[in-house]
């Protein structure tokens, strides 16, 4: 009975995978001359979801993101955008903000941001009026008529911004979005990521500053030397890597013989942090606390940081 | 097909609503015309410097009689030259002439002295020289008896008059080879410089949207090919706008000064007499030679010819700007450090030039016929022999070969330029741009 189950619960998330999915990608390759800057990358991004790709300078991201954009193809493997091999009708359903980016200087704001919407396939009706939206939105509207020379770098950087959205597309790939960004541009676009994720657009957020995306994104993929590492939900993979470690605020001493049942990892006056070497223990470890009359403020178990996975893993490969 | 038009469009717009590109467009015409005042102010300003000399004319060569120039007026005296030189800042005079006698009536050599206290300028001593020669002539002929009528008819004009093999061949006069000259030189150094100046504006292009990195936002949108191919045609379309008004300017600006500066056709010829060799000219022969020009000016075939050089405007163009394209591509944000990647383009052009310039005065040698098929060399040497009706068969190939050629280095281009745009900070050999053309998409 248990048996049947399982294979009828393997089937649906299958399927299941294919119909969540806005992109999947399996086994890309990508060489450039003797270069292997993409080495067999396969993950999937789920529908409506932030997902963080992840890795060092040099890991094959932006190779991962030219492929995904249709700028450069793949040598081999596929690219599904929402079910569908990639073809040349997709650029208009994905918004890209490159890590380097620009804008051509001579031009005027308005005219720059309908020349980008409308060759990203709107017409110039509609182009006029979702800019104006944005426009308004980030009150702005009378930049219209201002050469993009004239502005400073961050207010270039909100334009970069509209550019990217302006279509409406399904999906949005942000290449490093907050480098250059002062703090209030930062909250600013921030805030716009998540206006666009409750409408249910998918998001790929790309960098290497992991403490943005620890507080953006639920899904991530890690990649190191053109391979992928680690994959999945933020909050599994940190279970995952979680060394069954402890953080305890108290009052009055520590029992003796507390270093026999779990390792110290540091201590200060009235807060300790053990590491134990069962995640089970940790209960036994409590009550052995309560029972030899320690007052106990707090017991945090400490979930390791994105960043320290990071780094545990790509030393490690 | 939609995205490319919008590129062009903007490649187009921008450029032609620039203040930069109006101001050229329009002043070069002006520059013409001032050069053109300022010129013909030169040349009427030549002689106004008065000067009188004396003559001091020993053996009566000249007998008492030399004709006076525009501000140039001669004086027989009888003083001897010790006085005149003595009391020189007494008289108003600016040099003294001394003819010695003739002592040998067969010698060809013969000098005379010209004493004052400045260097005599060239057209004064030329000047002298010819009429001293024409006086001496005239007291050798008297004193060796011989007849000047006879003595003339020995001198005798040969013209040479082309004329056509079978009858229904088209009868070129004189003057075509001249016309043809003129025309085709011209032609070939607007190519020239249509070349350089909108091949280099498209290589600039390329780099600016590299360096802004704005490319990496517009190839998500479109293809690499398109973004180079509408750039090109764009730029091109900038070009032919401003060749276009420049025709149409300069003739009508030159002609509106010289009306006003009242430069009127004498003084034109008398640039054209100052120059060497036109001085036997006389301004009967002159006006019935232009006369002569503007029919056979009217007689080429415009037909064959306009479409034509409209043709090599375009594939000379195509051609050599997809190469400053690609090299465009391959520059990062140090403009010098690239520039050497553009010499192996710009050698074929300077070449071509130079070419060009031979094949004018030989149209037909085989320098000329070959450099005109060679699609490298074709679009500036071409254009250049147009008016001398080279062969059927020669304008076929050069079409053909330069047609096929122009696609082929656009798309050989495009293949470099892809690539090329996404490379950032690498210093780029010509080698590695060869490579480039073998990468995937």
């Amino acid at each position: 009975m248990g048996n049947i189950f399982e294979f009828g619960s393997i089937i649906y998330t299958k399927a299941s995978i294919v119909n969540s999915s806005i992109l999947s990608l399996d086994n890309i390759v990508k060489t450039y001359d003797k270069n292997v800057a993409v080495d067999g990358v396969s993950f999937e991004v789920p529908k409506g979801s932030i997902f963080g790709l992840l890795g060092p300078n040099g890991a094959g991201k932006t190779s991962l993101i030219r492929i995904i954009t249709t700028i450069t193809r793949a040598d081999t493997g596929t690219v599904l955008l929402d079910g569908e091999k990639l073809n040349s009708r997709h650029p208009e359903q994905i918004g890209y903000m490159p890590e380097e980016r620009g804008l051509y200087r001579k031009m005027k704001v308005g005219e720059h941001l309908l020349y980008l919407a409308r060759l990203k396939g709107l017409s110039k009706e509609q182009a006029k009026l979702q800019i104006k939206h944005w426009l308004e939105k980030f009150e702005i509207e009378d930049w219209w008529d201002k050469k993009v020379e004239e502005l400073s770098k961050g207010m270039q950087q909100k334009i970069q911004f509209i550019a990217t959205v302006v279509h409406e597309p399904k999906l949005l790939i942000l290449d490093e979005p907050f480098s250059g960004l002062d703090p209030v541009n930062t909250n600013l676009i921030k805030d716009e990521i998540h206006e666009l994720h409750n409408k249910g657009v998918s998001i790929i957020f790309s960098t290497h500053r992991m403490e943005q995306v620890e507080e953006v994104c639920e899904h991530i993929v890690l990649i190191n030397k053109g391979r992928n590492v680690l994959e999945g939900k933020v909050q599994d993979i940190k279970n995952q890597f979680k060394r069954n470690r402890f953080q305890i605020d108290y009052e009055g001493t520590l029992p003796p013989g507390l270093e026999l049942n779990a390792d110290i990892v540091e201590q200060s006056d009235h807060s300790i942090t053990i590491q134990v070497d069962e995640e089970g223990r940790s209960n036994e470890l409590l009550q052995y606390l309560l029972q030899n009359g320690v007052f106990v403020h707090a017991f945090n178990e400490i979930l390791p940081s994105l960043n320290e996975i990071f780094i545990r893993q790509v030393k490690r490969v | 097909m939609d995205k490319l038009w919008l590129i062009i469009k903007r490649e187009y717009l921008t450029r032609v609503k620039r203040r930069s590109f109006i101001i050229a467009t329009l002043l070069t015409p002006l520059a013409f015309a001032v050069f053109f005042v300022v010129v013909g102010l030169i040349f009427q300003y030549e002689s106004d410097d008065t000067r009188r000399i004396a003559i001091i004319d020993e053996g009566n060569v000249l007998e008492r009689s030399i004709k006076d120039e525009k501000n140039l007026y001669f004086k027989f005296v009888d003083v001897e030259l010790e006085v005149l030189r003595e009391h020189f800042d007494e008289f108003d005079y600016d040099g003294i002439l001394v003819i010695p006698r003739v002592k040998d009536l067969m010698s060809k050599n013969y000098t005379v002295y010209y004493y004052s206290d400045k260097q005599p300028t060239l057209d004064i001593e030329s000047l002298i020289r010819e009429r001293v020669r024409e006086g001496v002539k005239d007291f050798k002929i008297a004193a060796l008896q011989l007849d000047p009528v006879q003595l003339e008819a020995l001198d005798t004009r040969v013209a040479l008059e082309p004329e056509p093999i079978d009858e229904s061949g088209q009868d070129a006069s004189k003057l075509t080879g001249a016309i043809a000259a003129g025309i085709g030189g011209l032609m070939g150094i607007i190519m020239y410089i249509v070349v350089f100046i909108y091949g280099m504006m498209v290589m600039r292009s390329v780099m600016e949207e590299k360096t802004s990195r704005i490319v990496e936002v517009m190839i998500s949108s479109v293809r690499p090919f398109q973004l180079m191919l509408g750039k090109i045609v764009g730029v091109g379309a900038v070009g032919l706008t401003q060749v276009a008004i420049w025709a149409i300017l300069i003739p009508a600006v030159v002609l509106i000064t010289s009306l006003v500066f009242g430069l009127d056709s004498s003084s034109q010829m008398q640039m054209a007499q100052a120059s060497p060799g036109a001085a036997d000219i006389n301004p009967e022969d002159a006006e019935a030679m232009i006369a002569l020009a503007i029919e056979e000016f009217n007689s080429l075939n415009w037909w064959a010819i306009l479409p034509l050089f409209i043709f090599y405007f375009l594939g000379g163009y195509f051609l050599y700007a997809s190469l400053f394209a690609a090299v465009g591509s391959a520059m990062g944000d140090d403009l010098g450090e690239g520039q050497s990647l553009t010499i192996p383009i710009t050698i074929p052009v300077v070449l071509a030039f130079y070419i060009m310039i031979v094949a004018i005065q030989a149209p037909n040698s085989s320098l000329a016929v070959w450099s005109s098929i060679f699609p490298l060399f074709s679009p500036i040497v071409m254009p250049a022999r147009l008016a001398f009706s080279p062969p059927l068969w020669e304008v076929l190939a050069s079409v053909v070969v330069l047609a096929g050629s122009s696609i082929f280095f656009v798309w050989l281009s495009g293949r470099i330029y892809r690539v090329g745009i996404l490379m950032y900070g690498k210093k780029v050999t010509l080698r590695e741009l060869g490579k480039w053309m073998f990468y995937r998409d």
